[in-house]
């Protein structure tokens, strides 16, 4: 054991993933001179003050650094033993959190140690991280069987279920990416695709909600012509059946043509009657011909994927007039482009777009930002710390954060890649995902692309838990990337 | 445990998600920051408020460096109304005095005005006093979005030469269209020099940027003020205008419907530039201005037509000396050449009467008592002289050109807005009256005696005779002498030569000094001054005729070339040669207690005859027409008398 140690020891440095420790690196103090761009007022305090926003994340980078070196120290072993005892102590203080934390801003998210302020929902990811890769790399677990399947998605769902009692929807949300990493396990690709598809429905259905075609809203009517569309490439591309999608397809156009004729003659289609008529006498005519056909079970999913296209149009109103809280469901119409609502909830992207976009090719140049400046775009040190960056540093700025943080997840998923561990492999799809969620959604609320949901950009938002949250995840990942040579030695 | 390679396909799925999601992300940014440029401008309007610093107008002198036209404070009340929140209009009612009422009125004017923007300053109220101001400005914390900003107001020393110094106004949706330099709410320039000189006059705007931040605040000078502009006051103006000449002259004028011009000879420079009747330029300035404005325009007399230089009147007699000349340099007559007199021109059944003097008579003595006569008979000599013409029309063509070099039927190029060109007739004219070739002397004669068609403004006949003072040329008459810091302007001060010789002028004189030592105007012979003169008592299709004074003096070094027209005031020795007299003496001689005395005899003389004295529609209808003198008939030809 030893003589091991030290050989671990210089083993350590030439085996640690150095290119994803400087993306790190470049990125904290990116960030935190982001931030004191942000919140620097004219009066020009010092970038390390400690008692501006700049010189505490300073302060907070300087303790992750710390922490990510000793969290390299630590033996491999330790995360996989003590993953799922580190899950379940996540687990009881998210609880804890619920009961003892103070309302911030109608969050009970914060645990509160003096001065200082920890939310235990960023450290849940890596903990949620480990568990899932301690669950994967158990002796002959495969994503297979209905009991596999819930024991994987119970460890995910339980800290969603908690998050979203300590009100922090948006951090609840970034768990759902964990879906990528049961895609990548063998989870069918149909769920991804029926998850986009549901997007796709959602957004054009309530788009087109306010037009009328047909006698219907013009939404609907695209939405069931994108649903025989997907009919018919499904039962060419997937199933490969071509009679059917050639029938199918062709039952479709004179049904096209019928409704046009019928209208050039003066009579009024009724969208809704058409529409079903025909989808649902496809349907019936798939199932009488898959008797027929070799891919009996590919024609199937494709009757049930059309069926369930259907039924979720439907419920996309419902769902949305139900079940969304009314600030949610502006925040979506804005961002839809539906409502402009430039006081109240456009306000903040409609102020964020302004900033990115009079920064221009090159920026204002670094503390020339008069929006961020002159605080016209509010939490611009926090979630909408992107904003400094576009205004300052303009497309060339962005864009470099942008391809940063693309060239952290492509590296996180090739560290994912290289091992032979199923452990690492889970656990760095874990990072890879959290990541992907983050930028995806941080800056395409910030550039006015998604709905606002109130999550930080990594690295480079203001806050310890975030920064420390996002190193804990990272610096276990190079610890466990570090021990790849030693694979099969125990 | 075995690696499924079948799944690591995968990772370019989701490789390929973020690698997709990323490349969206920077279409976006490049259609925000790239090709979108108006959230640049979205952004400066967030956090820069431009204030505009007004400059100081350039201040009035008179010709003696006596301040006419100076300005005062006065505040504007502006607002943003993006940045206006809600405030206690009781108390902004209240502060700035006007009912709540008032304040929705203007409120929705405001916004009814065609620039209008929520984003840009707009003024809310103007013409606030100091007191207002003062009150105001404790208080405007408690009106976000609204601010106070400095004007001027013209203030005046001297009620007199309105129409010269004219006013300034708001400027209108034209205006700003037009000049880059004005924005809603500006003044410009709008009647008389303050029209003419408005560029001088406006100086540069400068400007403060400040930075404002979300809530309002304002966080200081942009850039440290490095790219404030401080304001750069307009150029001070002096007039030639001798404003206590000028005040004579109106003294002299009221109650009387006319104009007095009087122009220093060699350098052009008009002296006094006299309109009847007048207004005190005062009454064009501040809370009252739309009132008076439109009190003065609705006014019967029309105060606002400035008639020393937009009236065209028939310039009767006083016309008689241009003749001369022409037919002098045309050979058509010498000093000594003689014609008829019988009390009047008798020919072809046509007769111009005159009045009871030796005959035959030449051109002297004929200029000394203004013999109708004599220039009929040149006129017609002339027009008829086949011999060196060809034609009737050719032979007008020559006396036309004559004219209009003599500074007739052109606009002079005054310095003032509106001046009018008078009117000489051409031969084209009168072909389309009666036909090519079917008209000779005797059908215009009246022209021969400053009647018939021929018009000219009061500044015309003051410059026919600074150019006979100055034997044959004449400067562009102008009223400001130079400007501060830029001097004189060249083209006020062009030289114009007649193309009538030299010695003719010297005959002329003569004639016009006899008239005033035994002539028509002897009441102008003032002993020491040597006053040249020519009366002119015009007809006219208004009324009574028109009383004319045309002179000079000293007649071997003139100081002072006038006109004095006054409306339906009679023969010219009646108003014109004693108002004439009383001007030069003022100037020549200054200002005396006896002056003063002749001066409020001569205003308590009024010609101005009002409707309900006497016939009631055709003077109105008469008074109506008095703009529109180029319209007005020919009169009949056995025209004026004298």
């Amino acid at each position: 054991m030893e003589v091991r140690n030290e050989d671990e020891n210089t083993n350590l440095l030439r085996s640690v993933d150095w290119f994803t420790i400087v993306l790190y690196l470049i990125m904290v103090v990116a960030g935190a001179v982001s931030i004191y761009a942000a919140t620097y007022d004219y009066d020009k305090a010092s970038m390390f003050d400690l008692s501006e926003f700049s010189g505490k994340q300073f302060m907070w980078a300087g303790l992750s650094f710390l922490i990510g070196f000793s969290l390299l120290l630590i033996d491999r072993r330790i995360y996989e033993a003590y993953a799922y005892p580190i899950y379940g102590f996540m687990i009881l203080l998210l609880i804890a959190t619920i009961f003892v934390a103070p309302d911030i801003k109608g969050s009970r998210s914060w645990l509160v140690f003096g001065p200082v302020s920890l939310q235990p929902a960023e450290f849940a990811k890596a903990a949620t991280a480990l568990a899932l890769a301690k669950l994967f790399s158990t002796y002959g677990f495969t994503l297979n069987g209905w009991r596999n399947y819930a024991i994987a998605i119970g460890i995910i769902l339980l800290p969603i279920l908690c998050i979203i009692l300590e009100r922090e929807t948006g951090t609840a949300l970034v768990y759902t990416a964990l879906v990528f990493v049961l895609y990548r396990e063998g989870m069918s690709g149909f769920v991804l695709f029926a998850a986009l598809m549901a997007v796709v429905y959602f957004v054009v259905v309530l788009k087109f909600a306010a037009m009328t075609f047909m006698g219907i809203p013009l939404g609907m009517v695209i939405a069931f012509i994108m649903v025989m569309t997907l009919i018919v490439g499904m039962l060419l591309v997937y199933c490969r059946s071509w009679i059917l999608g050639r029938n199918v397809l062709i039952g479709y156009l004179v049904a096209g043509a019928i409704a046009v004729g019928l209208s050039l003659a003066g009579v009024n289609v009724n969208g809704y009657a058409f529409f079903l008529t025909v989808i649902i006498l496809s349907l019936l005519y798939l199932l009488w011909g898959m008797l027929h056909d070799i891919n009996l079970k590919k024609v199937l999913m494709t009757v049930c994927f059309a069926a369930a296209s259907v039924m979720f149009m439907f419920m996309v109103n419902i769902a949305f007039n139900k079940v969304l809280e009314p600030h949610q469901q502006t925040r979506i119409k804005v961002t839809l482009g539906i409502e402009e609502d430039l006081r109240g909830a456009g306000y903040n992207v409609n102020q964020s777009k302004i900033a990115i976009g009079s920064g221009g090719i090159t920026g204002k140049g670094f503390l020339q930002g008069t929006q961020t400046k002159l605080k016209y775009v509010p939490e611009q040190h926090t979630d909408f710390i992107f904003c400094t960056i576009g205004e300052e540093q303009g497309f060339v700025g962005s864009v470099t954060v942008l391809i940063l943080f693309l060239a952290l997840i492509l590296r996180v998923i090739t560290l994912a890649e290289r091992n032979h561990s199923t452990f690492t492999r889970v656990y760095a799809y874990c990072v890879a995902s959290y990541l992907i969620f983050h930028l995806a959604v941080n800056i395409g609320m910030v550039i006015g692309l998604c709905p606002v949901i109130g999550i930080p950009l990594p690295f480079f938002s203001y806050g310890g838990s975030s920064l420390w949250g996002f190193t804990f995840l990272l610096f276990i990942l190079l610890r466990l990337d570090a021990d790849r040579g030693n694979y099969g030695s125990w | 445990m075995r690696k499924d390679y079948n799944l690591e396909k995968r990772k370019l799925v989701i490789g390929g998600f973020i690698v997709a999601i990323v490349i969206i992300y920077i279409i976006r940014l490049i259609q925000l920051q790239v090709l979108d440029n108006t959230y640049k401008a979205h952004a400066d309007n967030n956090a820069f408020m431009e204030k505009v610093i007004y400059p100081s107008r350039g201040l009035i002198y008179d010709r003696n460096d006596s301040l006419v036209v100076y300005n005062v404070p006065e505040y504007d009340l502006v607002m943003i109304p993006k940045d206006v929140t809600p405030f206690d209009t009781v108390d902004f009612c209240n502060t700035v005095r006007i009912t709540r009422e008032e304040f929705d009125h203007r409120w929705q004017e405001m916004r009814k005005g065609r620039s209008f923007s929520a984003f840009t300053q707009q003024v809310f109220m103007n013409h606030l006093t100091p007191e207002d101001y003062g009150r105001l400005q404790e208080k405007l914390y408690r009106f976000p979005g609204f601010y106070v900003v400095q004007r001027i107001l013209r203030q005046y020393n001297y009620p007199v030469a309105a129409n010269v110094l004219g006013d300034i106004r708001e400027v209108n949706a034209r205006d700003i269209e037009n000049d880059d330099y004005y924005r809603p709410g500006d003044y410009t320039g709008d009647l008389g020099i303050e029209k003419s000189y408005e560029t001088w006059l406006r100086g540069v705007k400068g400007k403060e940027i400040l930075i404002r931040d979300a809530t309002g605040k304002i966080k200081g000078h942009y850039n440290d003020g490095a790219d404030d502009v401080s304001p750069v006051a307009g150029n001070n103006l002096k007039l030639s205008i001798d404003i206590g000449l000028q005040a004579y002259g109106e003294l002299l004028m009221q109650g009387k419907v006319g104009a007095i011009v009087c122009i220093e000879p060699k350098t052009g420079e008009i002296l006094a530039l006299v309109s009847s009747p007048s207004y005190d330029p005062a009454l064009l300035m501040g809370k009252e201005r739309g009132k008076n404005y439109r009190d003065l325009v609705n006014n019967r007399l029309k105060p606002l037509y400035d008639r020393s230089i937009m009236a065209a009147y028939p310039p009767g007699s006083t016309f008689k000396p241009s003749q001369g000349l022409i037919f002098l340099q045309e050979g058509i007559i010498t000093t000594s050449t003689m014609f008829p007199c019988h009390r009047g021109y008798v020919n072809a059944g046509l007769r111009v009467g005159c009045h009871g003097h030796g005959s035959p008579i030449n051109l002297k003595p004929a200029l000394q008592t203004s013999c109708n006569a004599y220039f009929c008979w040149g006129f017609k000599y002339m027009m008829d002289k086949r011999s060196k013409y060809g034609s009737t029309g050719k032979a007008f063509e020559v006396w036309k050109n004559h004219m209009v070099s003599m500074g007739y039927g052109y606009k002079l190029g005054i310095d003032m807005p509106g001046e009018s060109r008078g009117f000489i007739p051409n031969t084209a004219f009168y072909d389309k009256i009666y036909g090519a070739g079917q008209w000779v002397g005797q059908t215009i004669i009246s022209d021969a005696i400053g009647q018939g068609e021929i018009l000219a403004t009061p500044l015309q006949i003051a410059n026919l005779s600074a150019t006979i003072a100055n034997r044959g040329y004449y400067i562009t008459p102008h009223v400001v002498k130079s400007i501060e810091g830029v001097g004189v302007l060249k083209k006020n001060i062009e030289r114009h030569d007649t193309d009538i010789d030299k010695l003719y002028y010297d005959d002329i004189v003569q004639g016009m000094r006899m008239a005033v030592l035994g002539g028509t105007c002897t009441r102008a012979n003032i002993p020491g001054l040597d006053v040249c003169g020519k009366t002119g008592t015009a007809q006219n299709p208004h009324g009574r005729d028109h009383s004319v004074f045309m002179g000079f003096a000293p007649m071997n070094d003139p100081k002072i070339a006038i006109c004095v027209y006054v409306e339906n005031a009679g023969f010219g020795a009646a108003f014109g040669v004693p108002i004439g007299a009383l001007m030069i003496q003022r100037y020549l001689r200054g200002n005396s207690p006896g002056l003063q005395a002749q001066g409020r005899a001569m205003a308590s003389r009024h010609t101005i005859t009002y409707p309900k004295v006497k016939k009631t529609t055709s003077d109105t209808k008469a008074d109506n027409n008095k703009t529109n003198n180029k319209s007005s008939k020919p009169v009949s030809s056995d025209g004026s008398k004298e």
